[in-house]
């Protein structure tokens, strides 16, 4: 059992192919096909310091699709994180409410710090430019659901630096064997101290600022938004906004298998011409968000899934 | 004309040395001790030393430092030693013992840390990656420690 996912790190190969079998077996009760009552009295607490539409909503979704319940922080300008309430204090209030939480706060280190802070399991729905595990489960369900493998050429595109996602993606990744390609500006480059993890657990890394002649070989293409919302002043987000970009007429090399897929939201990175393409995977993998937390949920309450593992 | 003695002997005390040439403020800084306390404090910077080629020297009469205090040192004066002086006579001897986390020691030199947070009351935690040279990584965010910037962080 999962005590708090807070990293990558949190998860064993074999916990993540478990959870990845098991969100397979989810699936006709994450579209509503049937319906399983597998966390009936359970509660989870969304607490989103930062603005989210996915993140927020398939936990809200996996939860209620398997018969629990949940509650949300909501806006922050009505919580008492306004009155200047600190972090501590508003998750040892959620640690006695809920049997569970989800945290995504703007600083980074915001979820480990609320893990010690409470004994209910804490789960990181991003924090600052840090982590983001539970899109991991979910990119990695998405990866797998294509290619029926993890140990592919995947290249990941944009703003590497301050990008959770691919943060925790890339450690993920590469312990199942990836070959990974870093394509981003140098001032969004992959940080340092994450190369030398994955070098030093032998990881196979390309870096590059060069996205076209990276295409070709690529079986998975992870696209990501420059956040503005990160950068220090427009100045410099402005140096570098819209540097990525990829319509249909880019994918005409491509390989037939080749998925494309974004965390979302999406601002100009793929053209919306590229969406009925057989390539397009990010409204795919965004569903996947549900049958993803769906298994994740199960297996931090112990509950055995009909045919799970 | 011989060495002649830079500071004289102290009755009770602690004699921190070893300290790297020209760090001793910062010591003194971390152990808390400033020029609002009562007990003497002496100090020498720069003196020739055999082992480091410079060295600074910190005696503070009437208090004896701590293990714990001593291990705060970790971060500039890694190979710090105290001797414990009573009545003249080094009575006991310790040196910096680096552990696996340093706790309270200093803040994150990643400014948007948590623990940058308004009023936030966790400790703030340190994971010792190495030793020698000292790398930090800290407990909350994981990022590795500016070993030059965290000097400023000290708590």
């Amino acid at each position: 059992m999962v005590a708090d996912l807070i990293t990558m790190d949190d998860l064993t190969n074999e916990q993540i192919n478990t959870l990845l079998n098991n969100a397979e077996k989810l699936l006709p009760a994450a579209k509503g096909d049937e319906y399983l009552p597998l966390l009936e009295g359970k509660l989870l607490g969304n607490m989103f310091f930062e603005p989210s539409t996915r993140t927020r909503m398939s936990f809200e979704t996996a939860m209620k699709r398997l018969g629990g319940n949940v509650v949300n922080l909501g806006a922050l300008a009505s919580s008492s994180v306004t009155k200047g309430e600190t972090l501590f204090d508003t998750m040892k209030m959620v640690d006695g409410y809920c049997d569970v939480a989800v945290l995504r706060h703007p600083r980074q280190g915001a979820a480990q710090y609320a893990a010690d802070a409470c004994a209910i399991p804490i789960l990181n729905g991003g924090d600052g430019a840090g982590h983001h595990p539970t899109q991991t489960l979910l990119d990695l369900f998405t990866i797998r659901q294509a290619h029926g493998r993890l140990d592919l050429n995947v290249v990941m595109v944009g703003d590497l630096r301050y990008g959770r996602t691919v943060h925790s993606l890339s450690h993920a990744l590469a312990r199942f064997g990836a070959n990974l390609t870093f394509i981003a500006p140098p001032t969004l480059s992959m940080p340092e101290e994450i190369i030398q993890d994955l070098e030093e657990g032998g990881a196979n890394i390309t870096v590059s600022e060069d996205l076209i002649s990276n295409l070709q070989t690529a079986d998975v293409i992870y696209m990501t938004r420059i956040q503005k919302e990160r950068f220090p002043d427009e100045d410099e987000y402005q140096k570098v906004a819209g540097i990525y970009k990829l319509a249909r007429n880019d994918l005409r090399d491509v390989k037939e298998s080749m998925i494309l897929m974004h965390p979302l939201p999406r601002v100009d990175e793929i053209h919306p011409n590229v969406d009925d393409t057989p390539h397009a995977a990010y409204f795919d993998q965004a569903f996947n968000g549900v049958v993803a937390r769906m298994a994740l949920l199960c297996h931090l309450f112990d509950v055995a899934i009909p045919g799970g593992e | 004309m011989g060495e002649m003695r830079r500071v004289t002997a102290i009755c009770n005390g602690s004699v921190i040395d070893h300290i790297p040439a020209g760090t001793a403020l910062k010591v003194l800084r971390m152990l808390r001790i400033s020029g609002h306390r009562a007990n003497p404090v002496s100090l020498v910077m720069n003196v020739p030393s055999g082992k480091f080629g410079a060295k600074d020297i910190i005696k503070v009469e009437d208090r004896e430092l701590t293990q714990e205090e001593l291990d705060r040192l970790s971060i500039i004066a890694p190979h710090a030693s105290v001797a414990i002086i009573r009545n003249y006579s080094v009575a006991e001897k310790r040196e910096v013992d680096i552990q696996k986390e340093l706790v309270n020691v200093a803040k994150c030199t990643y400014s948007n840390c948590i623990t940058h947070g308004n009023r936030e009351p966790q400790p703030h935690r340190m994971t010792i990656i190495s030793s020698d040279p000292l790398q930090l990584r800290c407990h909350y965010c994981g990022r590795p420690q500016d070993m030059d910037a965290i000097i400023d962080n000290l708590l």
